[in-house]
């Protein structure tokens, strides 16, 4: 690889990883001085690099100048030295160097503390979603920009008010304790749903970058899975629920960017892989007596990566969605509920329950009513069809309403 | 919104109990395909739990064991739910399953906090 192609690739592997050590060395209050003496060191780098061609080892390469910039930086500023807590000083050699620890070891204890810190509730959870992009997985401004497709200005205002935030709050990065795993794990598996989410069903027609995204939502989950502290049913369920999704990556779009309905997917498209492995990790999720949301969306997940309609198949994805509506209740669950209702118990039940449902306001609803009175009565189908049309935002949702309206128009007309 | 208590009545005790065992089993999946329904309204409360028929009875002066079945019919299940009046709260209840083999279910409006 050429210094032009592998700089921004270890921006994005190892950019974390020094900040994290950094990070954890100097304190939350002293965020920007890590960050600034890893972008100094990404800079020499490029510099460096195109001048004298890559070195042997570009990642040690790496870690020996920002060890020695951060020593630089802390003979050149004794007042920030001095400041520093005395924890650090007690990491000090004997010769009164800090040391500065660039092990495999120490980056991954660095990193899971960092996600521990940055998963924090004193951060609202957009935040902390843009802050694990930032700080976690190395994504900069414009690209966090472009996940969320919003203003460069807003997200630069939003990661630095959720610094400031974990300042004021003195939060510090160590490990967490195994009672604060307890605590906090909820909120860092949360985040890493949310980051998932976003590459998942983003409107962002950026494919690569929406990949991206929801790979490192996996990357963050599976370093919870490394650590046995961590290691929990609810860790496992979560990248379990992840994997069956992600394995239909390549089937969901087609060239275009346009979504492809899973009825309509090409299941030699499926990723198996991705689904044996998330097998794997719903077996290792069910070890326990606890059983989370993300243990029963794992659960419809998996039947779901199995194409063909089978009674049990629709029984058991109804079942898992009456728990998980029992467990807690959203729009989304209780529409897909009701269509796995109308698989087992017939379109008119289904379609007695849907009326009680009361969301008016959303076009999902308006378009499963569609589909439960596909065959039912088109005429009512047609008109449901067409609220959604009218309701629905995304051009992805429009043309996939234009096709429904379309092809009901079609039936009424036989 | 208000809550309501769903209390399900049902003979626990006497020789042919009814629902029998056999129409328990029946009765899973109507049961948890009403309760399903019930949170797709966002109208439960909390999660149902399940409780045990063991139960003990206290008096003034003695505790007894098993449940209360001095009536025919002790408490087979709880419930709590959201809705806005009596009517709708009677219309969520009739959808128990349970009903068609002779169980009751009592509905009770939670006295609005003021």
């Amino acid at each position: 690889m050429q210094p032009k192609e592998l700089l921004p690739h270890l921006f994005r592997t190892e950019y974390r990883k020094i900040v994290a050590v950094l990070c954890r060395l100097f304190g939350i209050e002293h965020i920007e001085i890590a960050e600034d003496i890893v972008s100094d060191t990404f800079l020499s780098a490029t510099e460096n690099w195109s001048l004298k061609g890559l070195p042997d080892n570009p990642t040690a390469w790496l870690y020996t100048v920002a060890k020695n910039k951060t020593k630089n930086y802390l003979k050149r500023d004794t007042i920030f030295k001095q400041k520093l807590s005395p924890e650090i000083k007690y990491t000090t050699d004997s010769t009164g160097e800090i040391e500065i620890d660039l092990s495999t070891k120490n980056i991954a204890d660095s990193q899971l503390a960092m996600m521990f810190t940055v998963c924090n509730p004193a951060i609202s959870a957009e935040s902390q979603v843009a802050l694990a992009l930032n700080l976690l997985c190395g994504f900069g401004i414009q690209e966090i920009t472009d996940a969320f497709l919003a203003n460069k200005e807003v997200i630069y205002k939003r990661i630095n008010r959720a610094k400031d935030k974990l300042k004021e709050a003195g939060i510090q990065i160590k490990q967490p304790t195994l009672n604060e795993i307890g605590n906090r794990l909820e909120t860092v598996l949360t985040t890493i749903y949310l980051l998932f989410s976003e590459g998942y069903y983003s409107i962002s027609q950026n494919i690569t970058l929406r990949h991206d995204l929801c790979a490192e939502a996996m990357r963050l989950n599976y370093q919870l899975i490394e650590n046995p502290a961590t290691n929990t049913p609810a860790v496992n369920a979560l990248f379990a629920l992840m994997c069956f999704h992600a394995s239909r990556f390549e089937a969901r779009t087609n060239d275009n960017g346009t979504m492809i309905l899973y009825e309509d997917q090409d299941e030699s498209l499926w990723d198996r892989n991705l689904i044996n492995k998330g097998i794997y990790h719903l077996n290792q999720a069910s070890t326990g007596t606890v059983i989370t949301k993300y243990h029963l969306e794992a659960g419809i997940a998996y039947w779901h990566t199995i194409k063909e309609d089978t009674p049990e198949k629709w029984e058991n994805i109804l079942q898992l969605y009456n728990n998980l509506l029992i467990m807690e209740y959203s729009p989304i669950a209780a529409l897909n509920r009701t269509f796995a209702l109308a698989k087992t118990n017939g379109k008119p039940a289904a379609i007695a329950e849907a009326e009680k449902l009361n969301l008016n306001n959303n076009h999902f609803y308006y378009s499963l009513l569609g589909n439960l009175y596909t065959d039912v009565d088109n005429q009512k189908a047609l008109q449901h069809y067409q609220t959604a049309m009218k309701l629905a935002t995304s051009a992805n949702d429009k043309a996939t309403m234009n096709r429904n309206i379309e092809q009901i128009k079609q039936y009424l007309n036989h | 919104m208000n809550e309501f208590l769903l209390v399900i009545h049902r003979d626990l005790k006497s020789k042919d109990a009814s629902p029998s065992p056999e129409q328990m089993q029946a009765a899973i999946k109507p049961f948890q395909d009403w309760i399903g329904g019930i949170a797709a309204q966002n109208k439960l409360v909390a999660p149902p739990k399940r409780w045990d028929g063991d139960g003990r009875v206290i008096k003034q002066n003695t505790v007894i064991n098993g449940p209360y079945a001095e009536i025919k019919e002790s408490i087979g299940g709880l419930l709590m739910i959201r809705a806005e009046n009596y009517d709708d709260a009677v219309e969520i209840a009739k959808g128990c399953p349970v009903l068609q083999w002779g169980a009751t279910v009592e509905v009770r409006m939670a006295v609005p906090t003021v």
